[in-house]
């Protein structure tokens, strides 16, 4: 059983949804619904498991409706049809209270633009969480300083929030979303607010940090080198509607429509695909034009840049093996070549085949 | 589906109140502030089961229904007053007895101006609600004045009591901790307070009146203003309801309502409380509803996804963050205040608009001036004191704004 599974998810917005709603189901896309009702189509026929433990990542540009789609993990909007199950349990069908206990316990968010509270200090944000759960401020204050501590803020928690840089606030906002412990992060856009190198600096922080703990992120992001370096698996959703969901390798290797083509076009191929997923397979590859003294062998799991210049420079043939030692399969130039060219990788390997 | 239920739930309960509205009139009960409750409780769901109704039926259907009923009691309007005036013509017939030509056209002179027979009876269906409305409910007004009252005389009676230098250091004390600590504040109002008593003896215990109608008058918009103001911000519909009361309430001219002021109850301090309550109050509403629709909606956003019900919601992050905002709006509602005592005291109110409507009377322009520095002295030294509590709270919030 997956964490969190979303059914057929519909979410549109207007005056009257469930009247359009069968037009929507019908098919009609965005544009169409909201010249001829004025709806907006919000989400349209979105169908998703998140598997325990992976950062999902949902990427798609502004108005593509990934910020709505995390914003029903926690029913901070409700969709117009459709079932939401997290842990086994329909969130649709939580009343009031279940809901606010659920939102207390089980997941936390982190927002783009912090959302932190002005009016409180760092030390007080962070334990907001725990105050709403009706621990003491002794606990709530205990459990922050650790959490201060993990982000790296000490000497800061008696500061407002407008007196530390966006990236400080960031980490508080992250802080605050791991100080009630949840299984499930959502973080909308979290990083997109920050500049470059923060960014990535926060980035690092945050696998670091779920290397340690684990949890169930889902990441927001329209920002694809962002989804490639902290996604597990990868959402990308057009007008509302996913396109394609997948591991990054599949991503970039099999883009489903020329939406996702556009988007994997700029990306750096040699830090993103992995010696796995470019390898000719051992029992297909003629063992017999290569020459010992040029072998290189590399774990089936690093990433091209690594290895690339071994290539460039001897010639040599790469030995991909596994944890244990055994060889999988070879990379050669010529593998390179076709898995870093930009008019995709499938077409290009049909051709020499 | 589930309004549908709703919906049945309050059809019963209504019929139920609208059985026992029938059984209390037929009893006889004595016209008191039990039967106004009487009436207030079968009004609350009435007003619920309409909106309800309003829900439900489609929306075309509603507007074309309401045009209907407009156009009815346009109608309907229009024959009541021909019939009730008394300078209708004899016959009907004779209104096309007398035309006119405008631009050369040939019209019935009714058309050109105004008929004197086209006037609904407004004036006397107020006349004779009012009337009804003192014999019955007089009593209810006499008790609220008579509390009024009773507060004001105890709260006025301590601060004249106390001697002078003792409440200009009370004032002192009170703006330096307002206002965090400012010295150059402090200084500052505590010599306008100096001068409201220095301008001339009589005065201060005039302003200390006025004072305390005003604070009165300011408790009372707070008590009531605010809780409306979060009752807007969290409904539409309420906003939709409440706004056209507070535009009639902030445009009706003051002496429309000082008059029934003085019926109800009586001349004096009261009825001037009272005005400052209609006058004052809007501002504070409009001020604590932006104040609180203002709050960023990703804070918000960020309290729900942790969970929180909607009285932490409300206590922890939506009335903090848009206390700056009601601050301004009851330094607006003090502000407000002050002018409405000053015009009060053409109904009788004491205090500093007396001494000033007196100057007036006698033509000495001295005393008239005089008592309007007095006045404005007192607006400085109320202003800052709220003012400087508003900014105090604002630095406490938005650290980082106030400092440029």
């Amino acid at each position: 059983m997956s964490k969190i599974e979303i059914k057929n998810v519909y979410k549109i917005f207007g005056n009257n949804p469930s009247e359009v709603l069968p037009m929507v189901k019908e098919g009609a896309n965005k544009e169409e619904v909201l010249e001829k009702t004025g709806h907006t189509v919000g989400l349209d026929n979105v169908s998703l498991s998140i598997e325990e433990g992976e950062t999902f990542v949902c990427m798609g540009l502004s108005g593509s409706g990934k910020s709505t789609l995390i914003r029903h993990l926690n029913r901070l909007i409700d969709p117009t049809d459709g079932d939401i199950i997290v842990d086994g349990t329909n969130i649709m069908e939580l009343d009031e209270h279940q809901l606010i206990d659920f939102r207390k316990h089980e997941l936390s968010m982190v927002f783009q633009r912090f959302g932190l509270f002005p009016h409180k200090t760092v030390i007080e944000n962070i334990g907001y969480g725990l105050e709403i759960q009706g621990k003491t401020l002794e606990e709530r204050n205990k459990t922050a300083m650790t959490q201060i501590e993990a982000v790296g803020l000490q000497g800061f928690e008696d500061q407002y929030p407008s007196q530390l840089s966006g990236g400080m606030q960031q980490r508080v906002g992250l802080a605050r979303a791991l100080a009630t412990n949840p299984e499930i992060l959502l973080m909308d856009e979290a990083f997109s607010a920050l500049d470059p190198l923060i960014r990535s600096d926060m980035q690092q922080q945050l696998i670091e940090l779920q290397s340690k703990l684990k949890k169930t992120i889902v990441f927001i992001t329209h920002d694809l080198d962002e989804s490639l370096r902290l996604g597990d698996h990868i959402g990308i959703l057009n007008g509302g509607r996913l396109v394609q969901a997948g591991t990054p390798e599949q991503i970039i290797m099999n883009p489903a429509d020329d939406y996702v083509k556009a988007f994997v076009k700029d990306v750096n191929r040699a830090k993103v695909l992995k010696a796995k997923t470019v390898m000719v397979q051992a029992d297909k590859f003629d063992t017999s034009s290569i020459k010992l003294a040029e072998t290189y062998k590399v774990n089936e799991g690093v990433y091209i840049e690594e290895f690339l210049p071994k290539v460039l420079e001897n010639n040599s043939t790469i030995v991909v093996v596994d944890g244990k030692g055994d060889t999988k399969g070879y990379i050669t130039s010529k593998e390179l070549a076709i898995s870093l060219s930009k008019t995709g990788y499938n077409e290009t390997t049909n051709t020499t085949q | 589906m589930n309004k549908i239920t709703n919906f049945n739930i309050k059809v019963v309960s209504i019929l139920i109140f609208i059985g026992l509205i029938v059984a209390t009139h037929n009893l006889i009960i004595p016209k008191n502030i039990f039967y106004l409750f009487l009436k207030l409780i079968f009004l609350i769901p009435s007003v619920a089961l309409i909106v309800n109704i309003a829900n439900i039926i489609p929306k075309h259907t509603l507007l074309f229904f309401s045009k209907v009923f407009g156009a009815i009691v346009l109608i309907t309007l229009i024959i009541i007053s021909y019939l009730s005036s008394k300078r209708k013509p004899d016959n009907f017939s004779d209104l096309f007895d007398k035309w006119d030509s405008f631009l050369g056209i040939p019209l019935p002179k009714f058309l050109i101006n105004w008929p004197k027979w086209l006037d609904t009876p407004f004036m006397h269906w107020i006349n004779k609600g009012w009337k009804s409305f003192i014999a019955d409910y007089g009593l209810i007004f006499d008790a609220i004045g008579y509390g009024l009252l009773r507060g004001y005389t105890e709260l006025k009676g301590i601060i004249v009591q106390t001697p002078w230098p003792i409440v200009i250091i009370g004032v002192i004390a009170i703006t330096y901790f307002t206002s965090g600590r400012k010295v150059g504040t402090t200084v500052f109002v505590g010599f306008c307070t100096f001068f409201i008593g220095f301008l001339n003896p009589r005065f201060w215990d005039k302003a200390i009146e006025t004072t305390t109608m005003v604070v009165i008058g300011i408790a009372i918009c707070i008590i009531i203003g605010i809780p409306i103001g979060i009752a807007m911000a969290r409904s539409e519909k309420v906003r939709n309801a409440i706004l056209p009361i507070l535009d009639t309430m902030q445009v009706i001219p003051a002496f429309c309502y000082l008059i029934p002021g003085i019926i109800l109850f009586g001349l004096g301090a009261i009825p001037a409380i009272i005005s400052i309550f209609i006058y004052a109050c809007p501002p504070l509403i409009r001020l604590t509803d932006l104040g609180i629709r203002l709050v960023d909606e990703e804070v918000i956003e960020a309290a729900r996804s942790f969970g929180a019900s909607k009285k932490q919601m409300l206590l922890g992050v939506q009335l903090p963050l848009a206390l700056p905002n009601i601050m301004q709006g009851i330094n607006q509602c003090t502000m407000m205040a002050l002018a409405m005592v000053v015009i009060a005291s053409m109904i009788g109110t004491r205090g500093l608009g007396d001494e000033v409507l007196l100057g007036l009377q006698q033509l000495n322009v001295g005393a008239a001036l005089e008592a309007g520095l007095a006045i404005v002295l007192l607006a400085i030294v109320l202003d800052r004191m709220t003012q400087a509590y508003g900014d105090k709270i604002q630095e406490r919030t938005q650290p980082g704004k106030k400092k440029q």
